[in-house]
């Protein structure tokens, strides 16, 4: 019985067996090749559409991410590497998949109940649980980005930039970024800062690292030589203590409920998570990658002194690095400085959207302008104590992250609101792990921050 | 005019304490375990605190 032959469709492709016929036929030769190729370009735009698709979701764990190497996590790296070489590379490495359980958790929790964190722990726990959690946010980014300013100015200062030049500088590009009211366009404006913090990636090849050594500390967990001592756990858990931040929850939710997305967008969200922790990861290790080779056994204080002494080394990698700094500082203050923005509006439900003009939202912007220039004073203010500062969002920070962990895993579990996006069995053995030793470790860096004594 | 901005954010906090007065969430034991800790957690973060800051002022 002859079968008739039929066009196989573009989705059956090669799987439709061809006719048999006597002889050679050139016509279906051509039928193949055609379906090849027709698979080939279906293939090929339905890639380009999951990209472009892709590129419009992602952003906020892209941004979250990078942003998290803001002027503290870049101090806590070179101070690593210059104290412990690469021996430490391994756990850095670990640190990503933990903050990305984290931050995941936040993609979904905004695309579903179109909340941030801060109006959904007033909606879930009360106005007690919800004030405390905004108050301590309000008063820990302020905090906080008095460390990005010292950051940004410590990295100019290299190149004899006033401080004020300095701080009118951020303050300036931070409010342009915001002020022309898109959401998309800060977004794509904060991504270009995003690809600078990379800066660290060609300054670590410029040095020619020994590269067996740099692998060996990648792939191998080790203890630096000297084993486990008080000094080494003071360093692991400053290094945990930069992997999570509290702001970094608000502005991720936040950020997920401006952009819109929604439930069928969490997949691209969480990509887009996966992708900013990668980046994370390998920024913190390039940076202790250059300290660990160029600086080895010294104490580093602040990436602002690391700088100055590649300065010194050579002029183009202490150039790098300065750059490198000042954009982990900026990137860092665009972010807190919108957490606490989204985080204080919503709250009290006036318009808070950056795709707002500021006509339509001026508590929001002018908000967002009073925490820069307050932060940026007390950079100026001379013998402001800025170490203390720095102490104190440490101590602070183990008040709020707690909170905003325990909140963010409850709020998953709650079936109620999360429907088939809540928590597995497994999400929650790994989150509660996470947040668990999060917990532990944050509040006794904090408690070693109180007591310094403590850990000799 | 100052007086006014502090009498209209005063409305506003009470309306939000209003609005935000009882908890949505599902009170499970895993909940008000959780809530527990976290009270008594930061309970021992302010003693220690409290306690820092008299040593400091001897």
């Amino acid at each position: 019985m002859e079968k008739e032959y039929t066009a196989p469709t573009v989705t059956e492709g090669a799987r439709t067996p061809l006719p048999v016929q006597d002889g050679k036929s050139p016509i279906r030769r051509g039928d193949a090749s055609m379906n090849l190729l027709s698979k080939a370009y279906y293939r090929y735009k339905k890639l380009l559409k999951v990209i472009r698709l892709f590129l419009m979701i992602a952003g906020p764990g892209i941004i979250v991410m990078v942003a998290d190497n803001d002027a503290g996590g870049i101090t806590t790296y070179t101070a690593t590497g210059a104290k412990f070489g690469f021996h430490l590379i391994w756990f850095l490495i670990l640190l990503g998949p933990v903050a990305y359980y984290v931050q995941e958790m936040t993609v979904r929790l905004g695309a579903v109940t179109k909340r941030g964190h801060a109006e959904a722990i007033f909606h879930g726990f009360g106005s007690f649980w919800g004030w405390f959690s905004l108050m301590d946010l309000v008063l820990l980014n302020w905090l906080t980005m008095i460390t990005e300013f010292i950051g940004m100015t410590a990295a100019l200062s290299i190149f004899g930039v006033p401080r004020i030049v300095t701080v009118l500088l951020a303050a300036t590009l931070m409010g342009t970024m915001v002020i022309q009211g898109r959401y998309w366009t800060w977004e794509k404006a904060a991504m270009v800062f995003c690809v600078l913090n990379l800066i660290y990636i060609p300054a670590a090849f410029m040095i020619h690292p020994p590269l067996k050594q740099v692998l060996q500390g990648c792939l191998i967990p080790q203890l630096p030589p000297g084993g486990f001592t008080n000094e080494l756990f003071f360093f692991l858990m400053a290094n945990i203590g930069t992997t999570i931040a509290p702001w970094m929850i608000f502005f991720q939710q936040s950020a997920v409920v401006d952009k819109s997305l929604q439930e069928k967008d969490i997949t691209g969200g969480k990509v887009d998570t996966g992708i900013g922790a990668f980046f994370t990861v390998v920024v913190a290790a390039f940076c202790v990658i250059l300290t660990g080779t160029l600086l080895p056994g010294q104490n580093i204080y602040d990436a602002g002194s690391a700088a100055a002494k590649f300065m010194g080394i050579n002029k183009q990698l202490g150039t790098f690095l300065a750059i490198g700094l000042f954009d982990a500082g900026f990137l860092g203050a665009i972010c807190i400085s919108l957490a606490s923005s989204w985080a204080f509006r919503e709250v009290f439900g006036w318009a808070h959207s950056l795709n707002n003009k500021v006509k339509e939202a001026p508590w929001f912007y002018a908000y967002y302008f009073f925490g820069i220039l307050l932060a940026g004073t007390v950079v100026l203010i001379p013998h402001a104590p800025l170490v203390l500062i720095t102490l104190f969002v440490q101590v602070i920070a183990v008040t709020l992250l707690p909170a905003a962990l325990v909140f963010l895993i409850l709020l998953l579990n709650n079936e109620e609101t999360m429907g088939q996006f809540k928590n597995t069995l497994f999400q929650n053995i790994a989150n509660i792990t996470i947040v668990t030793l999060i917990v532990l470790v944050s509040t006794l860096y904090g408690i070693s921050a109180l007591f310094p004594n403590i850990l000799k | 005019m100052i007086l006014e901005f502090f009498k209209n954010t005063m409305s506003t906090v009470k309306g939000i304490n209003q609005k935000y007065a009882k908890p949505q969430i599902k009170m499970t034991p895993m909940v008000k375990v959780a809530l527990l800790a976290l009270r008594l957690y930061l309970i021992f973060l302010v003693g220690i605190l409290v306690y820092r800051f008299i040593t400091l002022l001897r």
